[in-house]
């Protein structure tokens, strides 16, 4: 059965092949069709497998290896294509593909009228065949070829709409974040083959005793400095907001529930070295805690859903990283499928009001959607409740899981754990106010189509004209602003249904439901020993059960009436949140112009007075004692030339004369 | 010892020079109106030829033999000591092929108003003369060959280039040329010390690669070759020529300079420095290490304030011809493997760019990137070949040049960590500067300007395809190339560590076995570390071995037969 796993990875990347050769002739909405007929495909594949591997035991017996070719032979250094289909790698690919294929589904309404269809397409599915080739890669150089494939697709998909400055300066910023990340993948990837002389994850957790204590520990902060530029962790989490002025869709399924997450699957699968590493891991556990509550606060307070989401998003990677630093990698990988049911399901919400209200994302223009989306509303509502911890959506037990770990390792982190999933609880419950409750302040100042066409001929509202130019960009499929909002087809809306029941009952994922059939217990082989929760007493568990859903309710509770009943509260978003902590701010300051100076430095006085200026000077010196300045000056060089010519083919006739005789 | 009695090599050189005799003689048969055409037609003959013929060439080589095939060796002038001796290893074989590619396309990529027949003639004796540059084992007909390159590289500037074009030929011309005269005094001075030593005067590579020489006699000749080497590749900080030269260069020019010419320069390290002057190469190694490092990270910073997109591509290339120069002087297995694959990959990936670029300069008269704006949406098969391009430049796994980089990186990591640490910050900036011109010429909302601009003709997509599928290709597989550049390699570094005392890691060579051999393998304390126990239970159609896998035959010990 496992024959089938080299599918995985390939039917996208023909899908997006294909596509990008005759997409254009498909048109709509046949390429949208194609792109989600082959993630689609990897899906089912992905389920024959997970069967197969099921039925496999004993010892090992559920970690299958195929290899493909041999990809870069130098002498020691041998690295081949080959798949790794194991209980973590097929998580990964099971939810994957199955996200991917409902966000297809949903873009096709999504991108409905946009010039660019099919180009669309063609990048969402290399992008899925570059996360499967990520999560299924047998060694960390092709791990890193997904990793960065991923990267790249990103950079492709936020700058979709390159028409707009935004867009196109947020996929290169988001790209030129990663690649800080990368350097360290690369660093680790070397040290690693310099003490195995290989990166196949096999062979190299072999030869785990080749490393001594700084080795390790190296290793371990390298692959996660990658981490933390790929998933978006304190100090390197700027470009993920940026990264909203992508298509809904590619928030949703990029920049939420699949890339984004890789750097905790990384994390996961290094975990021989983790449990080596405990300085290390103290870090990963306090940068992932400090992440989750530092991004919760300035999701509280930000404007535009997207962004919030975005946010969000860090905050929930944050506590990912948490579960990881405690060693708690079940925990870490609940919490990413669990987020990538609700936060896949927000997202796509977020884009059917957006959608729906003519690409319109600042909340404080909505209110009262809930009246003319009905299922959004009510699904929003369920990944509202999940999100935010309430017992027993799906948000509880994963986030419970986490804090629960926490627990047992460091109170103190748990303590900040706590805080921030009261932020979480708060941050989500303002945006759903403020969305789908409260007064109907779109009516109020919504441009309408004569307000566009009359600030065009420069006679407009100047409220309204502010309006549009700090509004986001218009239209781009077509949906201009117009009456009432209402919701999309039905294959926005399919995708929508399937999702919230997932975020309801993914809780249950976590149960043993047979020997046989245990969704997430079957990965304690790979990570050694099911480590979470095991020295917590029953009592206790129940206790901290109870603490977080009271930090759920304290969160809700706080933020539901004070925004429904006011949406304008300034002293409760200040500029200091607003503005992520002013992180964005410094790194620009720090890198970009700073760079931008050292640059203008080396381009211009460095390059053209002193390093050309010393060998102009040096020919112009030579040529002042050799006297021939006048001649150089003049182009006599060409007579050179000839001379040069001349004597070439005077000398290679004597030559030849002389091989003649 | 069954190779094919065809002269090969001889062939390939003179295969390009007889076509630059066609080229201006066959226009004077035909009314004037059609000299340009058959002047084409007749280059692209020839160029085709010449690349059917490295091409048969490449199917015979032996895979797993590190010496030198085909060689061609006869008595030429011997009072001199000079024969015409030619001969291609794994480490030139991928070069001369490169050469024979991108010469065509050069030609058939550039614009119509470039193609007189003599440009046509020029552009031929460029690429016999880089092809025999490649392939000769006499020193003096090497240099005779490098040095001769200048001459149609400085015609194509002058007469068919852009902007202050004389200026930039006359000022290339002077620096390679200068550089040069230490070349030439360096191969004479080998040859007269050789002559001392064996009573036989002779600028034969394999007689003089015996020569002893003491360690400051080899110092001051391995200055003396590669300064003539730095100026010509170049490398930071001889470097000033080329911004200026392949700026000025018509499109077909600066491929052929910056793709193939160049690599002269890193060639001549490789096969020269590497086997004459091994002492001297392992001690002066930190510097020229620090100069690649100094190149990458230079190049890059420097590309990044720049506006015009050819001159962005001539720093991109000093940062790339960095990585090369850190390969083949971190001499372990992987680096100089590595260097040389990545002398093959940058001239795929910058001759794509420069074809790209000067298409853009066709149909918009400028190439600023500032002044581009919006290219995307009005010629998107262009940006689409751009940004595979691009991408390649900037390393993405997958694509050519990543195999390359990887192998150089990863292979100075363990000779001299600290330079590959610093040079692997390279990656970043790559990621900078390109795609910030990316976005400055084909992002934004096109310029009316913009938006008239015409997409690629078929005619260029023809020579565009087989770029971008060789740069996919040695992405995806680059398995046919490194069993061949390997053993040569390995032979080389093998020498070189004789010559010196010195080693190189074991691993470079073992691999995990090497490690494991060490004793430092307990498997227990991987088992109580939590490791899942794993079984190697491939199922897969295509195991290591499989129909994919072209079997390697173990590495012959010595350089080459006696």
């Amino acid at each position: 059965m496992t024959h089938l796993a080299y599918l995985l990875p390939l039917l996208p990347l023909a899908g997006g092949t294909v596509l990008a050769l005759l997409g254009r002739r498909l048109g709509e909405p046949l390429a949208g069709w194609l792109g989600t007929g082959t993630v689609l495909g990897s899906f089912v594949v992905a389920c024959i497998e997970y069967a197969a591997l099921l039925g496999r035991h004993g010892p090992g017996g559920r970690t299958v290896v195929q290899v493909l070719w041999s990809w870069i032979p130098v002498a020691g250094f041998q690295v081949h294509v080959g798949f790794l289909v194991d209980p973590l790698s097929m998580t990964m690919v099971l939810f994957v593909t199955g996200i991917s294929a409902l966000i297809h589904l949903y873009s096709i309404g999504y991108m409905h009228g946009d010039e660019d269809f099919s180009k669309f397409f063609v990048y969402l599915n290399l992008f899925v065949a570059a996360m499967l080739i990520l999560v299924l890669g047998d060694n960390l150089l092709l791990t890193f070829v997904g990793w960065e494939g991923v990267g790249a697709c990103s950079y492709w998909l936020i700058s979709f709409w390159f028409d707009r400055d935004a867009a196109a300066s947020a996929g290169k910023k988001a790209f030129i974040y990663n690649r800080v990340g990368d350097v360290g993948f690369l660093l680790a990837m070397f040290l690693v083959f310099e003490k195995t002389g290989s990166l196949d994850y096999r062979t190299i957790f072999a030869h785990l005793s080749n490393f001594g204590p700084a080795a390790t520990t190296a290793v371990v902060l390298l692959l996660f400095l990658a981490a933390v530029g790929k998933s978006a962790q304190l100090p390197l989490f700027p470009w993920l907001a940026d990264a909203m002025e992508g298509p809904t869709p590619v928030s949703a399924l990029i920049h939420a529930a699949t890339m984004v997450t890789s750097g905790v699957y990384l994390m996961c699968r290094m975990n021989p070295f983790l449990a080596r590493a405990h300085d290390a891991s103290l870090v990963i556990a306090s940068i992932g805690v400090a992440t989750a509550f530092i991004a919760g606060t300035i999701g509280a307070t930000q404007q535009d859903i997207k962004k919030v989401l975005a946010y969000s998003t860090v905050s929930q990677l944050g506590y990912m990283f948490l579960a990881v630093g405690v060693h708690a990698y079940i925990a870490a990988i609940f919490l990413m499928v669990a987020h990538a049911f609700y936060k896949g399901l927000l997202f796509l919400g977020a884009g059917s009001v957006i959608h729906a209200m003519g690409d319109e994302q600042d909340l404080k223009r909505m209110g009262n959607l809930r009246r003319y989306l009905k299922l959004t509303t009510v699904t929003f509502g369920v990944a509202w409740l999940a999100i935010s911890g309430i017992p027993p959506l799906s948000g509880f037990w994963a986030k419970g899981d986490v804090l629960d770990n926490a627990f047992a390792f460091n109170k103190g982190l748990w303590a900040v754990g706590l805080a921030a999933a009261v932020v979480t609880a708060y941050y989500l419950s303002r945006l759903m106010a403020l969305a789908f409750f409260g007064e109907e302040r779109w009516r109020k100042v919504f441009p309408t189509a004569q307000a566009v066409a009359a600030e065009r001929a420069g006679q407009a509202d100047p409220e309204v004209a502010n309006l549009l130019h700090d509004g986001p960009a218009p239209a781009h499929h077509g949906e201009g602003p117009h009456g009432d909002p209402h919701e999309g087809p039905w294959v926005m809306a399919l995708p929508l249904v399937v999702l919230a029941v997932l975020a309801f009952f993914g809780g249950a994922l976590n149960l043993p439901w047979h020997p046989s059939w245990d969704p997430l217990g079957w990965l304690s082989p790979v990570f050694g020993s099911r480590l979470y929760a095991a020295h917590l007493s029953g009592t206790t568990k129940w206790a901290l059960g109870v603490v977080d859903s009271a930090a759920a309710l304290v969160g809700l509770g706080v933020a539901f009436p004070l925004w429904t009943r006011q949406w304008h509260r300034p002293q409760l978003e200040p500029t200091f949140l607003q503005r992520g902590w002013y992180i964005d701010a410094a790194i620009d300051t720090l890198a970009s112009h700073g760079g931008q100076q050292v640059a203008a430095v080396a381009g211009g006085p460095v390059e053209q007075g002193v390093i050309d200026g010393a060998v102009m000077g040096a020919g112009r010196l030579a040529a002042l004692v050799g006297g021939v300045v006048r001649r150089v000056q003049t182009g006599y060089v060409r007579q050179y030339a000839v001379g040069i010519v001349l004597g070439a083919v005077a000398l290679l006739a004597w030559m030849a004369a002389q091989a003649w005789r | 010892m069954s190779q094919p009695v065809f002269p090969f090599l001889t062939t390939l050189v003179f295969l390009p020079v007889g076509g630059a005799v066609a080229a201006m003689a066959a226009p004077r048969l035909v009314q004037p109106a059609h000299r340009r055409p058959v002047a084409i037609l007749v280059g692209a003959l020839a160029m085709t030829a010449t690349l059917a013929v490295a091409l048969a060439m490449a199917v015979e080589f032996r895979v797993g033999d590190s010496g030198y095939q085909f060689v061609s060796a006869h008595e030429w002038i011997p009072a001199l000591g000079i024969s015409w001796q030619l001969g291609v290893d794994g480490i030139s074989l991928f070069l001369v092929l490169m050469a024979a590619v991108l010469f065509p396309l050069a030609l058939l990529g550039a614009r119509e108003s470039e193609r007189a027949p003599s440009y046509v003639a020029w552009l031929l004796l460029l690429e016999a003369a880089c092809l025999g540059s490649f392939v000769a084992l006499d020193l003096v007909l090497f240099f005779l060959f490098f040095e001769i390159t200048l001459v149609p590289a400085y015609f194509v500037i002058a007469g068919w280039g852009t902007g202050r074009r004389a200026a930039a030929a006359t000022k290339f011309f002077l620096y390679t040329f200068l550089g040069s005269a230490f070349l030439l005094v360096g191969i004479v001075a080998v040859a007269v010390i050789h002559d001392q030593q064996t009573g036989r005067f002779t600028f034969d590579l394999l007689a003089l690669e015996h020569t002893r020489l003491g360690l400051s006699t080899q110092v001051l000749l391995f200055l003396a070759f590669t300064a003539a080497f730095a100026v010509k590749a170049p490398i930071f900080p001889f470097h000033t020529w080329s911004p200026d030269a392949y700026g000025s260069s018509p499109t077909g020019g600066a491929v052929a300079l910056a793709a193939v010419m160049a690599k002269l320069g890193t060639y001549g390290v490789i096969r020269f420095d590497l086997t004459l002057f091994p002492r001297a190469v392992v001690d002066a190694a930190p510097v020229l290490l620090s100069l690649g490092v100094a190149g990458i990270l230079y190049g890059a910073i420097v590309a990044a304030v720049q506006r015009d997109l050819k001159r962005i591509l001539a720093y991109s290339s000093l940062a790339h011809i960095g990585f090369i120069v850190l390969g083949l002087f971190a001499l372990s297995t992987e680096a100089v493997t590595g260097g040389v694959l990545q002398m093959v990959n940058h001239g795929l990936v910058t001759a794509a760019l420069f074809l790209l670029v000067g298409w853009v300069w066709e149909r918009r008269g400028t190439v600023d990137a500032g002044r581009l704006r919006g290219l995307q949406r009005s010629a998107p098969v262009l940006a689409g070949f751009f940004t595979l391009a691009m991408m390649a430049s900037i390393g993405l796994p997958g694509l050519n040049s990543f195999v390359g980089e990887f192998l150089v990186l990863s292979g100075t990591f363990l000779t001299h960590r600290w330079w590959a640490v610093v040079a692997t910050f390279g990656v970043v900036l790559a990621a900078v500067y390109l795609l910030w011109a990316f976005q400055r010429a084909f992002h934004h909302r096109p310029t009316p300007e913009t938006s008239q601009t015409k997409d690629l003709r078929w005619g260029e997509i023809a020579v565009m395809v087989p770029l971008a599928g060789l740069i996919v290709f040695l992405g995806v597989y680059p398995k046919p190339v490194l069993d061949r550049i390997t053993p040569s390699v390995e032979a080389l570094v093998h020498q070189v560590d004789q010559a010196t005392g010195r080693h190189q890691p074991a691993v470079a060579n073992g691999g995990v076995a090497a490690v494991t051999a060490a004793g430092r393998r307990t498997p227990a304390a991987a088992s109580t570390a939590g490791v899942p126990v794993v079984t190697a239970a491939a199922l897969g159609p295509a195991r290591a071995g499989g129909p994919l896998d072209l079997a390697l035959p173990p590495f012959p010990e010595q350089r080459r037969l006696p």
